[in-house]
């Protein structure tokens, strides 16, 4: 056990924790978040998704060790002052999640995607998002809602 | 027959949470329930009570025995509930799924929420107004006929001038209503109030955004995987390396230096690491050193000679065919005969989220928080399996990741449960990905034989369906026998469960048909990953993928166009046609051709030059009472095999639109989910384990594969659109069934090869193609 330090949606966090142990269960049962979930534990499915510096990083395999002296934000962290993100706001607009279990990766995979590409082709959707699994196939209008959210933040 | 006190402590506790939540918040409510020490009697589904809270403030909750899988039913329940009840929608809410506050309609399964459960709701909802009314004409000294209401406030009214007013919150908030209501088992609960015509009803039709879509968004949404109480500990299982091996010997030491080890629990060939921290217990369970034997014989042939296996094994049960004329004679007179051998192999559900469950042992009693879409039949479930009254049991139902069937069985709940027995502790069960994907229930393999005669005039005479489906041991729901702990444990069903194999089911007159089935077992019947359950529609696209692709090729074989084909068949047989299912089948068909812009001619379309071939296809069927046909235009790349779906139109008939939007969303979704079952899923396994464990290994469709262009068109083909009593049926399913016939018949279309095993991966395209 090592004290970690993590900051997360802008606050700091310092846990007593196995240096190896992946980001994502320190989220989850040391920090109380729900937004980054369990799919795979193997950086298949985008379940886990959290941003680092502006990447769309799947914590499962992220050891908290390497997740130190970086800006971390989940789900929880993407709305400001209590006004949802406009990416959050198309993907109620369009009516998106079924389940919504993976919708926390898609979500942030097309934050990552957005602000990169901020008018990206379907290609550049389908490219960008393919590694965002979803079991309820939602995809066709996630597909409309990156859309909807890159008309509106641009 | 419940005992006095039981009966006592039903009804006390019927007064405890109506009373209370008369003055509280849903919030309020549900936290306190969830603190409640039990026991947990049932609740009384002849008390009005039990259904509908009214709150002083003119709110309303209605608490209904369904769960909401990501469809929407939560919010259908309300548009339907509210205009039955005459309340503002935005002044309800739902409670689901959770076996102490509600009752026991049984949760989800077989796409029944609204056309069977939806029934019991209006008519309760109906009922409650009537009461409401009667209580308002009480207070006025008027006659119920003098009164109106809209929107929860009931006025008296001269001519059209409403004159004094009172709400149904002034009226009944804070009390209970003490109605006893009529009905011989829950589906059939009722008031004396009618129900009101389809056109009277303001909210049905419109689209109102379903309210568990902002907590899934934002963040906020707590999940059955979220659940956490103090002193909780995390659990993994391990399973045996070979499947059918026994368990010889565990070395404890082989996990003395991982941190948090609380208890290795182990019964039967079940086996369980239990650690204070969940990656404490991932190390545990990866690291403990467990001695198997292996079995005497292979559990399963390997899956690349399945159908090899299914064709020749000797079947367990057969069913009685449905014989319609003489296949035989007509087969033997018919100058033109086809004969085909269609394949599906197992399917898994694969869910997204892999198996999970809290259990809590607190105060004697047992709280399972879980998402299991059945969680009465859990509780019933676990207090067999466990051998304690079911009154010390509860489910609360949280949302977790659909699966589509999975949670039918939900292995995960009873693993909590046991393991929080055996340790005394509250225990959270979080499966493996690899676990889920080798270890969930599948759909059932299916080998079909098709045989059929067009006559001279091109006319089909005859159909001979015959179906293998390896539906060995159907693992249904959660009975405290067929879940596989029990089976690792030891505890079995005396017999295996006999399964079945499905039908088609279309509406074509044909004068000679014959449609036969039987099931082949797998060798190993118990602790086997080949365990079937209920998957999306359980053995629709598997039966609909023969039959329907054997139409086509009886419809190339005339030289027909393959809805022109379709149609003269379904315009055949006028005799029949309860439920207007054979005229809603033509609507469906004109609707989606018009849609598509279907261009009438024979199947395959003229080789044109280059890599990518153009093709589209048809299928159509129903399931219940819905009906749905389904085209699709695919590109078939001869160069690398790969098939992609370009554009989908389906054309959905199913009664009455609760919420067309939401429908909408379901039927995506669903047809996405069967594409992902025509292309990409296979549960492939060698003779002593499972190959598909994970996403690499067990693809699924990804955003690289969307179409561009999916249309669904809600179709109403009732003879009398207009009906006041137009019956809404389920929908969660049907549209997986033509799906893999579709894309077979597209992919023949662009290229003249006929795919008659499923899946449809680039490999076994290209293999097509060259041959």
């Amino acid at each position: 056990m090592a004290a970690v330090t993590l900051l997360v949606n802008g606050k700091r966090h310092t846990v007593e924790v196995e240096p190896s142990t992946p980001l994502l269960y320190v989220l989850r049962n040391d920090l109380d978040l729900a937004g980054p979930r369990f799919g795979c534990g193997l950086g298949q499915c985008g379940a886990c998704t959290v941003l680092i510096g502006g990447e769309a990083v799947r914590s499962c395999v992220r050891p908290v060790s390497q997740a130190q002296n970086v800006e971390i934000t989940t789900l929880e962290g993407l709305s400001k002052g209590g006004q949802l993100h406009p990416i959050q706001q198309a993907w109620i607009d369009e009516q998106v999640p079924a389940c919504g279990f993976c919708q926390n990766g898609q979500i942030l995979t097309a934050k990552a995607l957005l602000d990169k590409t901020p008018n990206p082709t379907d290609a550049q959707i389908r490219d960008g998002m393919k590694g965002a699994l979803c079991r309820c196939m939602t995809y066709y209008r996630i597909n409309a809602a990156v859309k909807l959210a890159a008309r509106r933040l641009a | 027959m419940r005992s006095r006190r039981e009966f006592l402590q039903a009804s006390g506790m019927l007064v405890a949470s109506v009373a209370a939540i008369s003055v509280e918040g849903v919030e309020a409510f549900l936290q306190r329930a969830a603190s409640t020490s039990g026991p947990y009697p049932d609740l009384d589904y002849l008390q009005l009570d039990s259904w509908i809270v009214i709150r002083p403030d003119n709110t309303a909750t209605f608490f209904v025995g369904k769960t909401d899988l990501g469809q929407g039913t939560g919010t259908a329940f309300r548009q339907i509930m509210s205009d039955e009840l005459d309340i503002a929608f935005e002044k309800t809410t739902c409670v689901m799924g959770s076996t102490d506050i509600t009752v026991d309609q049984g949760g989800s399964g077989g796409s029944d929420a609204l056309q069977t459960d939806g029934y019991p709701m209006r008519r309760v909802a109906a009922e409650a107004r009537r009461v409401l009314l009667e209580m308002g004409a009480a207070h006025f000294g008027v006659p119920v006929t003098s009164l109106a209401v809209s929107e929860g406030v009931i006025s008296t009214k001269i001519g059209d001038t409403a004159e004094r007013e009172i709400t149904y919150g002034e009226l009944i908030g804070g009390k209970k209503f003490n109605v006893t209501l009529t009905g011989r088992n829950i589906d059939a609960t009722t008031g004396q109030a009618p129900l009101k015509a389809v056109q009277a009803m303001k909210n049905v039709g419109k689209s109102p955004r379903r309210d568990d879509i902002p907590a899934k968004v934002n963040g906020t949404q707590r999940w059955a995987v979220d659940m956490k109480v103090p002193g909780m500990l995390h659990a993994r299982n391990v399973r045996p390396p070979m499947v059918g091996a026994t368990l010889k010997a565990i070395d404890e030491s082989s996990v003395k230096n991982v941190p948090g080890v609380v208890k290795v629990v182990s019964r039967g060939n079940y086996v369980a690491v239990v650690c204070e921290r969940e990656e404490q217990a991932i190390q545990a369970a990866r690291q403990l050193k467990v001695e198997w034997t292996p079995p005497q014989a292979a559990p399963f042939p390997a899956s690349e000679n399945l159908f090899t296996y299914m064709r020749s094994a000797t079947p367990s049960s057969t069913g009685k065919p449905v014989v319609a004329g003489d296949v035989g004679a007509a087969l033997a007179a018919a100058p033109t005969k086809l004969e085909a051998h269609y394949e599906v192999p197992f399917q898994g559900h694969t869910a997204f989220g892999p198996a999970h469950a809290m259990a809590d042992p607190s105060n004697g009693q047992l709280t399972i928080y879980s998402n299991d879409m059945k969680s009465y039949g859990m509780r019933n479930g676990v207090a067999q399996f466990l051998k304690i009254p079911r009154q010390n049991v509860r489910v609360v139902w949280m949302q977790g990741p659909q699966c589509y069937g999975r949670t039918a069985a939900d292995d995960a709940g009873f693993e909590a449960a046991f393991l929080a027995t055996e340790v005394g502790r509250p225990v959270r069960v979080q499966w493996s990905r690899q676990e889920e994907t080798a270890w969930d229930t599948k759909g059932p393999a299916y080998a079909i034989t098709m045989r059929g005669a067009i006559d001279a005039n091109g006319q089909l005479t005859a159909l001979d369906y015959d179906a293998r489906a390896a539906d060995y041991n159907h693992v249904g729901y959660n009975e405290a026998d067929t879940v596989l702990i029990a089976q690792l444990m030891g505890q079995r069903k005396a017999q295996p469960s006999s399964g079945r194999a499905s039908f088609p089911s279309d509406k074509y007159g044909i004068a000679n048909r014959r449609m036969a089935g039987s099931v082949v077992p797998m060798p190993l019947a118990w602790e086997t990953p080949i365990r079937m359950g209920n998957l999306r529609d359980p053995d629709g696209p598997q039966v609909t993928f023969a039959s329907e692709s054997f139409i086509d090729e009886l419809a190339v074989a005339a030289k027909a166009d393959p809805v022109a084909f379709r149609l003269a068949l379904l315009e055949r047989d006028k005799a029949d046609d309860a439920g207007f299912k054979r005229v809603r089948s033509i609507a469906c068909l004109k609707a989606a051709a018009e849609k598509f812009g279907w261009e009438a001619r024979p199947s395959p379309r003229p080789r044109a030059s280059g890599d990518i071939a153009i093709g589209r296809g048809v299928a159509y069927a129903y399931r219940s009472e819905t009906v749905v046909a389904e085209m699709v235009e695919v590109e078939v790349n001869r160069r690398t095999g790969r098939v992609w779906v370009k554009r989908i139109a389906c054309a959905h008939d199913c009664g009455l639109v609760i919420n067309p939007e939401a429908l909408t969303r379901t039927i995506e979704g669903g047809l996405l989910h069967s594409v992902s079952r025509a292309l990409c899923e296979e549960a492939r396994f060698d003779e002593s384990k499972m190959l598909s464990v994970d996403w690499v290994t067990s693809p699924t469709l990804t955003h690289a594969d969307v179409p561009e262009r999916i249309d669904v068109i809600h179709v109403n083909g009732d003879p009398d659109p207009n009906r006041p009593d137009l019956k809404h049926y389920g929908a969660g399913e049907t549209m997986c069934k033509p799906m893999l016939a579709a894309v077979a018949n597209a992919v023949f279309d662009a290229t003249g090869v006929r795919m008659r095993r499923v899946p449809f991966t680039p490999a076994r395209v290209l293999a097509a193609l060259k041959s």
